[in-house]
């Protein structure tokens, strides 16, 4: 028995064309038994940045309290909003504060970023539970399905998708690859992050 | 063993513990009555460590009395429930964790809402619309999966509760006999006699 396996979940990220993805599934269990099918383990950040936070269920809520805290502290001291790259090494030292007995949360990062030339560009990003950080420019995944979420991601995903062929990519990848994960599923919210909105959509999934 | 398990319906929250005290394999006691009353429309089961139990839910009936007392008015179902988790969170990770596993059924009196929160030793809280903890819940939940309606009426309700009752005593080996039974709803906490 994995402690983070014990609650069961998984979230997807993909970038596309000045767009960004963020998804999860919305499964909390006690390994075997499903406890609630409305458990929401990806947050906003801020307009432009989400985090899903796959792992063990306590330490979701402690970490999305612990993350909004020092955000808001970032706010008021450097009087501007923070962004992904920096939102995702606080993220980092955050979970390394704690290497010796850690969170057990994976998380995902995903944003639109500025460029210095005033251009923009997406942001996607996940850390181990003790904040060792992979970038990627395609997708990343997390939680109990990320090994299914890895093989149809591969096979789904390709470069310069829209907002809509975006949704449309990391829908399937989610709904295919949690079907195959007895821990995740019941379940699942999408969110598409553009320049200047966030577009969420609940899926209907498989409810077995 | 120890089950206990809550409902919403339509403006209310029933609220079932059984009353039995076990030691090892002795019953000591079939009167203990699990459910506290934390505020005049809140109810919290709780189970777990023998001791811990107990000691756990006076601390959380004491502070929510304590915040009633400095503020006039008393903390809402979903506050309540972050202060529980935090308190249930920090312990996890301290020398001496509590190991204590709780329901948590009010009635918010701003949203004018029934809410229920399902809330295990680890911290973990998520709002449920029926939920259950102990033994009773591998009987109860799939029970409820197919007769729980939100919308439904007291009688119908206590009708869904006195399956899951029947159920836990049919197929769990050591089942309790006896249940406490509670309920919330716009006009505060009252006890039901089944």
């Amino acid at each position: 028995m994995s402690i983070m396996e014990y609650n069961g979940g998984s979230v997807i990220a993909m970038a596309g064309k000045d767009c960004v993805a963020i998804a999860s599934d919305l499964r909390l269990g006690n390994q075997m038994l499903s406890i609630s099918s409305n458990f929401q383990r990806v947050f906003p950040v801020t307009d432009r940045i989400y985090i899903g936070l796959p792992g063990l269920a306590t330490d979701v809520t402690t970490l999305r309290e612990r993350f909004r805290l020092r955000v808001n502290m970032y706010t008021i001291k450097e009087e501007r909003e923070i962004e992904p790259e920096a939102f995702t090494h606080l993220v980092s030292s955050t979970l390394y504060e704690h290497r010796f007995g850690p969170y057990f949360i994976s998380p995902v990062v995903a944003g639109i970023s500025k460029t210095p030339t005033g251009g923009i560009k997406p942001f996607i990003a996940a850390t181990d539970l003790i904040g060792c950080i992979n970038f990627a420019k395609d997708f990343v995944v997390s939680g109990t399905a990320s090994s299914k979420l890895f093989g149809v991601a591969e096979g789904l995903w390709e470069p310069d998708l829209g907002p809509e062929d975006l949704f449309e990519t990391i829908s399937q990848t989610l709904l295919n690859a949690v079907d195959r994960d007895a821990f995740s599923g019941w379940g699942a919210v999408v969110h598409v992050i553009t320049k200047d909105q966030v577009i969420t959509r609940k899926l209907k999934a498989r409810m077995d | 063993m120890e089950t206990s398990f809550a409902l919403i319906g339509k403006g209310y929250v029933i609220v079932a513990a059984d009353t039995t005290s076990a030691r090892s394999i002795v019953k000591m006691k079939n009167d203990e009555d699990k459910i506290k009353t934390v505020s005049p429309h809140l109810l919290m089961t709780y189970s777990g460590e023998p001791g811990d139990t107990v000691q756990f839910a006076e601390y959380i009936e004491r502070n929510l009395r304590l915040y009633q007392i400095r503020n006039i008015y008393p903390l809402r179902p979903a506050a309540a429930s972050s202060w529980i988790r935090r308190s249930l969170a920090e312990s996890l990770r301290s020398r001496h964790p509590y190991s204590v596993n709780l329901l948590l059924g009010g009635y918010d009196t701003s949203l004018s809402e029934p809410k229920l929160y399902w809330i295990d030793y680890l911290g973990t809280v998520t709002e449920v619309p029926f939920a259950a903890h102990g033994y009773g819940s591998y009987f109860v939940l799939s029970l409820m999966d197919r007769y729980h309606d939100p919308e439904a009426p007291l009688e119908e309700g206590l009708e869904t509760l006195k399956k899951c009752i029947q159920e836990v005593s049919k197929r769990l080996i050591v089942s309790p006999e006896r249940y406490k039974v509670k309920i919330v709803d716009k006009d505060g906490v009252r006890d039901i006699d089944l």
